[in-house]
């Protein structure tokens, strides 16, 4: 669906309306996924691996299942063969199989009439293992006589030399880079680490099953795609898609981690086994242990440049690790790496490897921030070693409209050069800076994409408009969708009410990501909405006897078309819906589809810091956050996604890492020892929101949510480089590295 | 012919070729027939690819038209978070 050939003036889109969830939220009304409950309904744990590799020789559950108020135990054995190696891989995270593959690992579940005589349950577990060497990092995993993590996962095209845990090998780029480093003044090779971080979403995962002794199931969940987990629960279950209704909670963020399944087939299964509803809430420790971290990364990057900035060549090697199971998020980041320039030559190789760490999930932009951190710190040191601007070399070799991407297609319309320039017209970059300060700046970019997507848009007989959507609202989509809904319409916004519709109100959707929502539900919405105005006009030229197309809708009427339509008074949306039982019955509007056309989306953010040299710790002074949104339905929301997403760039830039010991276990599983940044860590997020309207959309718009979180891991490591005087290639910059890099050790 | 760009890691499956061309008036047709006649593209094209027909990124789009000056690119299944 491309854009609207006809530029028009916005009523709603780009207004700030009220949040409509706002209210519930802060007064407690709002349902998450814990506030669920059900008669008789019983509480459900898991016990897990305490070993990081170990091999499970028998499991014990007589003594539990024998234990007062115990109902159901399960193991793997409780669930189907899944129908594919994705979802047996997904299945197999949930609950182990033959081996617990991480420290946390759930082994076994029991549902019992308290958490008190659940957890006593799970301590007369009896599991037997053999432990096994374990691996878990990036460099001892690739070895060849590294532990192998699963057998028979390594990639088709292994290299000699690789360990059996490479599951993935790739490469994307073109051109001759030997001819390309050749013509450069100056070439800098680097190797970085980003630390495997979690995506921090402050409500657990939780929910509640219910299966009754004919097979019909309920699930209430706390998801970003209810039908996903229908999916999958189904298939684990053994069960007929239609016969389990899932319905999504109110979302205490996800950024990715809550795409897939970890308690949910697991509370069905004791629901089935026990008959009784079982509710799973997972501790903060369950959450980092067992819930997917993103991917830790090791990269080389290589770039040629010449004196004037023209970049010349550019090559990186990427290695990520996405723990026990194969991985295919290094894909991303080796498309992504190099997609903000203009290369004559460029290559990008990737390698995905297993280790014993919890499988990691989606994380905002999967891949790219890692990747793009290692290329950004590179170029900005091109530009310390050559004296040249940052932003004028970024915008002397920026990737712009007709651009053959590092990874392949030839970029539409595209907004890098726009928010680069708005970037260097911004007061900020030419701000003055103290001692121990220092400015830095990076380059972002996200693919976006659309999918599965369906509408209702219902015409309620007072006038106003409920729309059922499929996609749980996690930043601000009802409000989105009531706005573009209003606007084809022509009705006031607070006419319009979005809900969240569990599976079996609604056709299918894919999960709420991709940065998909407001591009694809949107879509599909103004759709709906045209249908139903479709429709609306047809009533009306009945009642006013003439052709159809000889009435328009305009601002909220039907109206005759012209003076050849005849004379009649234009008819308000309130007053068709009155009289429609009268003229054919209710009236709505659908629409469905497999969106395409989301458009790629580029970000610039610019960060001023200031290093204490004493104790090595960081103070984020100032921090500008420069977007393409192709078009801001509800630029409030559009804000603050780009705000959410540096700020959980600057933890992951400053203090966020998985910590392993040499036992292979998670060190830091709390939120006291794994530091996310808080409200007075940092000064306010300022935002510059462009609109480089997307083609493949009637109102141009883009996807926002992932990008915002890509450049701050090289923006903060150029500053520090230039508050410091002294480069970091690892990730955290926690206080004791910097320390550690001021004093040269 | 559509000539459709293969990404580094699958030109193997090509006999080194970075572009290859097949007989196709949409997505569809261009899945098929690189399966048909690059046999070793079947395991990625049954874990999931991206098209990039003239710039737009297509998933599952079968129908989605590809003329003979197209630019087509073989990408991975496109996901996110």
């Amino acid at each position: 669906m491309a854009l609207d050939s006809e530029k028009r003036d916005f009523k709603i889109i780009g207004t700030r309306p009220l949040r409509p969830d706002g209210i519930d939220k802060v007064t407690g009304r709002a349902l998450y996924g814990a506030d669920m409950n059900a008669p008789g309904m019983l509480v459900g744990k898991a016990l897990r691996s305490p070993h990081a590799h170990a091999r499970i020789l028998s499991i014990d559950t007589t003594a539990a299942q024998a234990l007062s108020g115990v109902k159901a135990v399960v193991t793997a054995t409780d669930f189907a063969a899944a129908s594919s190696s994705f979802n047996q891989d997904v299945l197999d995270n949930c609950m182990a199989r033959e081996k617990a593959l991480y420290d946390g690992h759930a082994v076994a579940a029991v549902a019992a009439t308290s958490e008190a005589v659940a957890l006593k349950a799970l301590s007369l577990i009896q599991v037997e293992y053999e432990v096994l060497p374990h691996v878990t990092e990036i460099e001892d995993a690739i070895k060849p006589d590294a532990p192998i993590v699963q057998e028979g996962r390594a990639a088709d095209n292994l290299p000699e030399g690789y360990s059996q845990n490479v599951t993935h090998v790739m490469s994307f780029g073109h051109g001759d880079l030997e001819a390309g480093f050749a013509k450069a003044d100056k070439i800098i090779e680097r190797t970085f680490r980003t630390a495997a971080t979690h995506q921090g979403y402050i409500e657990p995962h939780a929910c509640l099953a219910s299966m009754a002794s004919d097979g019909r199931a309920e699930l209430w969940c706390c998801t970003q795609g209810q039908y996903y987990v229908r999916e999958l629960c189904a298939d684990f279950l053994g069960l007929e898609t239609s016969q389990l209704r899932v319905t999504a909670s109110e979302i205490g963020g996800g950024f990715g981690g809550k795409t897939t399944v970890f308690i949910e087939p697991v509370a069905l299964a004791l629901s089935r086994k026990s008959g009784r509803p079982v509710k799973m809430v997972m501790s903060r420790e369950e959450v980092f242990k067992a819930s997917g971290p993103t991917v830790s990364s090791l990269t080389d990057v290589k770039i040629g440049m010449t004196h004037d900035g023209r970049i010349t060549a550019a090559q990186a090697m990427l290695r990520y690790q996405g723990g026990a199971f194969a991985c295919g998020t290094i894909e991303f980041g080796a498309m992504s790496a190099f997609a903000a320039y203009d290369l004559e030559a460029v290559c990008a190789d990737g390698i995905n490897v297993m280790t014993n760490r919890p499988r990691q999930a989606a994380y905002r932009a999967p891949g790219a921030p890692m990747a793009i951190y290692a290329v950004e710190s590179v170029v900005d040191e091109l530009c310390q070693e050559l004296g040249l601007d940052p932003l004028d070399v970024r915008l002397k070799n920026a990737a712009r409209k007709g651009t053959k991407s590092s990874y392949g297609p030839t970029f539409d319309d595209i907004g890098l050069v726009a928010t680069l320039e708005a970037a260097k017209a911004h007061p900020h970059y030419s701000a003055p800076l103290g001692p121990n300060q220092g400015r830095g700046l990076s380059c972002g970019f996200w693919f976006n994409f659309g999918g599965n997507t369906c509408v209702s848009l219902n015409l309620d007989a007072d006038g106003t408009v409920g729309i059922t959507e499929g996609n749980p609202d996690i930043g601000g989509s009802r409000a989105s969708i009531s706005m573009m809904a209003a606007e084809e319409l022509g009705i006031p916004y607070d006419k319009v009410r979005t809900i969240v519709a569990d599976t079996a109100s609604l056709g299918f959707n894919d999960v709420t990501d991709g940065s998909r929502v407001t591009f694809a539900v949107g879509l599909a919405t103004i759709k709906a909405a045209r249908d139903a105005i479709q429709k609306m006009c047809a009533r009306v030229a009945k009642i006013w006897d003439i052709d159809e197309d000889a009435v328009i809708w305009e601002d909220g009427y039907a109206k005759p078309a012209g003076p050849n339509a005849g004379e009649f008074e234009p008819m308000s949306i309130a007053e068709i819906a009155a009289i429609a039982n009268n003229t054919g019955g209710p009236i709505a509007g659908h629409h469905e589809i497999n969106a395409d056309g989301a458009g790629v989306s580029f970000g610039v953010h610019l960060v001023d810091l200031e290093v204490d040299p004493e104790t090595g710790h960081t103070t984020i002074l100032r921090y500008t956050v420069f977007q393409d949104a192709g078009k801001a339905i509800h630029p409030d929301y559009v804000e603050g996604q780009m705000q959410g997403g540096a700020v959980q760039g600057i933890g992951w830039a400053l203090n966020e890492e998985y910590i392993y010991g040499t036992d292979g276990k998670l060190q830091n599983p709390g939120f006291l020892d794994y530091r996310i940044p808080v409200a007075s860590d940092l000064p306010n997020i300022d935002t510059v929101i462009l609109e480089i309207p997307n083609p493949g959309h009637p109102y141009g718009v883009r996807g926002v949510g992932e990008t915002s979180i890509v450049p701050p891991l090289a923006a903060l490591s150029n500053a520090v480089a230039r508050a410091i005087g002294k480069r970091m290639h690892e990730l955290p910059m926690s206080p004791p590295r910097i320390l550690k890099t001021i004093k040269g050790q | 012919m559509v000539a459709v760009t293969i990404w580094g890691s699958l030109r193997a499956a090509t006999d080194g070729a970075a572009q290859v061309e097949v007989e196709a008036s949409n997505f569809r047709e261009v899945i098929e027939q690189l399966g048909e006649k690059y046999p070793g593209l079947r395991p990625q094209i049954e874990r999931g690819v991206s098209l990039a027909i003239d710039g737009t990124i297509y998933r599952q789009a079968w129908f989605a038209p590809v003329r003979p000056d197209s630019e087509v690119v073989l990408m991975p299944l496109m996901v996110g978070g």
